[in-house]
């Protein structure tokens, strides 16, 4: 079955076609990669998923119900979260903040609850505060709860994002390059992290630039290019075909 | 940290397990210790505060402690706006007027008493919100500016033409409150109700803050796209944020009605919003203890200029830019004095060294 099933989406900006009628099935609690040079339209692509672009054709469909023209937080509440390319955590808020924060439609939303702090609603509170510390600690930044997110390192900052994003159960996390820009120790953190999740049920997509990452990790890849999807396959099958190798591996590899 | 492997398929991921034994109870008792200690200094600081009008022994310096009380509850108000959810409202006087209006009015030409006045005034300043916030709040913030401060201009418009506001000289002869058998005439008696009703909005707002609705108003103030892939509907919560802020404004207002028994436009202008705002970004945007120290500030700084008399608006203008050249983030910024931070810093940066 398929967690994502993208039909003839397609994607103009002015002259360009960011997308042109992709096709993808995305299997259900699998990791699966996207790659493709810059400007191939991987962004673009989760930004259709997401609700944040409105694609110009085509359908997005998630268990089987189409959720083309949904909003960003309706597409969020059915349970796909992502992380972005150019880390967006909220600066001045804790790591800890931050992923309450994520935990938005889990938390206890009685506003006399809020008001009066009843035991219950304490309660609650208390339970998804000691949860966020846990995936904070799922990601390796138990000891930086109290720091605000600003404050803590690039890397750091793409883990406390994917961290936020899973404090929501998702089952769908869809990743904009999440080893982009880190260093190798960070790297290695993040494959954890991403191997974690996956093997934890949750429907992996990540667009990443590292081939070796995708190798690594990923049991399907699709590649992008100039807005169309050139091949589909297992990692193997794309690192053997001519035209990835021309377009995209043959470029980045020594 | 080693590899993929190591994670093994079998990891539970909707509850990631920690094997951290210690945080346990001493953990706990120290947070509640600390809680308790922090009650405890807080409570002494508010009775403290409520025998100043019989230390003070003026009428004078108990009318200005008045007034900075009500600027700190109008500050508190406009913190939902301004502070959490990073919208700026030129017009939050509008409420102010909203609150007092209504408890006039209706104290005045109705006889009803003051505290049954409460629960209308709150209810036309929350159509007031929704009818302004509905069709400008979809709008970038830059055009909830000039639409609140339209929305403040028409409504002290109003109250200065219509006849049952009173014109330009408002309403006078409002009568006092009455608090079971208590009736409230004397400046120090409206301080001590003002003070209870700081301690009420403090303690109102920081719950919020740390709740669900905190957050989510945070994280649209921080980044309002990202805001949204959290499950987060911008624009019911902007709403939420500037009806929260009606709410206190309109209270304040109903309560200052009686307190100085005649109300007039002029009260209710411009000049009064842009206080307001200047309390709660002079104290620190987001920070309940900056709108307190920034309500304080703009009250008191001109009046202990006043030798100065008509140089003492100029002297107190300069001291603003001054402050908000010197500490931009406000006097008491949101995330405390910046000492624990800065130590912090120091702290992440020893780490950093050695692990680059
Ligand atoms: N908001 C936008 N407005 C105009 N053009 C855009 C926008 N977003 C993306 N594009 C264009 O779409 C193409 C694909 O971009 P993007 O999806 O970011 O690629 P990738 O993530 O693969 O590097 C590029 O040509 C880019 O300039
Ligand atoms: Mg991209």
């Amino acid at each position: 079955m398929a967690a994502l099933s993208v039909r003839e989406l397609s994607l103009r900006f002015g002259g360009v076609d960011a997308l042109s009628e992709v096709s993808l099935e995305i299997p259900d609690r699998s990791l699966f990669a996207v790659i493709g040079p810059n400007g191939a339209g991987k962004t673009s692509f989760f930004n259709c998923l997401t609700g944040y672009y409105r694609p110009t054709g085509g359908a997005v469909f998630f268990d089987e119900r189409d959720i083309t023209r949904l909003k960003a937080a309706d597409v969020a509440a059915l349970g796909i979260r992502r992380t972005f390319q150019n880390v967006r955590v909220f600066p001045k808020l804790s790591a800890r903040e931050n992923v309450l924060a994520g935990a938005h439609l889990r938390a206890s939303a009685s506003f006399f609850g809020t008001l009066l702090g009843t035991p219950g609603h304490r309660r609650g509170e208390q339970a998804l505060r000691e949860e966020a510390d846990r995936w904070l600690d799922f990601v390796g930044l138990a000891d930086k709860a109290a720091v605000l997110a600003g404050d803590l390192p690039y890397g750091m900052r793409k883990r406390l994002e994917v961290a936020r994003a899973l404090i929501a159960h998702p089952a769908v996390l869809l990743l904009d390059e999440p080893a982009a820009g880190v260093s190798s120790v960070e790297r290695e953190e993040l494959a954890s992290v991403i191997h974690r999740t996956a093997a934890g049920g949750v429907t992996v997509v990540m667009i990443e630039h590292d081939v070796e990452l995708v190798m690594q990790l990923a049991a399907g890849v699709a590649v992008l290019d100039r807005g169309r999807l050139l091949v589909q396959g297992s990692p193997e099958e794309v690192r053997a075909d001519p035209r990835v190798v021309e377009a995209y591996l043959g470029r980045r590899q020594r | 940290m080693s590899s993929l492997v190591k994670g093994g398929g079998d990891e539970e991921i909707v509850v990631p397990v920690v094997a951290n034994a210690r945080s346990g109870s001493a953990l706990f008792l120290g947070a509640a210790g600390t809680r308790l200690a922090r009650g405890a200094a807080l409570l002494g600081l508010v009775v403290v505060a409520g025998f100043f009008p019989d230390f003070a022994q003026s009428n004078y310096l108990t009318s200005i402690a008045l007034q900075i009380e009500i600027l700190m509850c109008l500050a508190l108000g406009l913190n939902f706006v301004v502070g959490y959810a990073g919208m700026l409202d030129l017009g939050f006087a509008a409420f102010f007027a909203i609150g007092s209006y209504t408890t006039g009015m209706l104290s005045v030409h109705a006889h009803w008493p003051i505290l049954a006045t409460l629960p209308p005034a709150v209810a036309i300043a929350l159509i007031g919100a929704v009818f302004v916030g509905v069709p400008t709040l979809r709008l970038r913030s830059d055009y909830l500016a000039v639409v609140t401060l339209g929305f403040g201009e028409i409504i002290q418009m109003v109250v200065n033409n219509l006849n049952q506001t009173g014109g330009p000289e408002g309403i006078y002869g409002i009568p006092p409150l009455h608090l079971g058998g208590w009736v409230l005439t004397t400046t120090g008696s409206y301080y001590e109700i003002f003070l209870f009703l700081v301690v009420l909005f403090v303690a109102v707002s920081s719950r919020i803050r740390r709740s669900r609705l905190g957050r989510a108003w945070l994280a649209i103030r921080e980044d309002e796209d990202t805001a949204q892939a959290m499950g987060i509907k911008v624009r019911r919560y902007k709403l939420y944020a500037y009806m929260a802020g009606s709410v206190f404004g309109s209270i304040t207002g109903s309560l200052y009605a009686p307190a100085f028994i005649a109300i007039a436009p002029p009260s209710f202008g411009f000049t009064e919003s842009l206080l307001v705002v200047m309390a709660v970004s002079i104290g620190g945007i987001g920070s309940i203890w900056g709108a307190l120290l920034g309500a304080g500030v703009v009250i008191a700084f001109p009046e202990v200029f006043r030798q100065f008399a008509q140089a003492r608006l100029l002297v107190f203008g300069i001291a603003l830019v001054l402050i908000m050249v010197l500490r931009p983030q406000g006097i008491w910024p949101e995330n405390g004095l910046g000492l624990g931070r800065l130590q912090q810093r120091w702290r992440s940066r020893g780490v950093g060294g050695v692990h680059r």
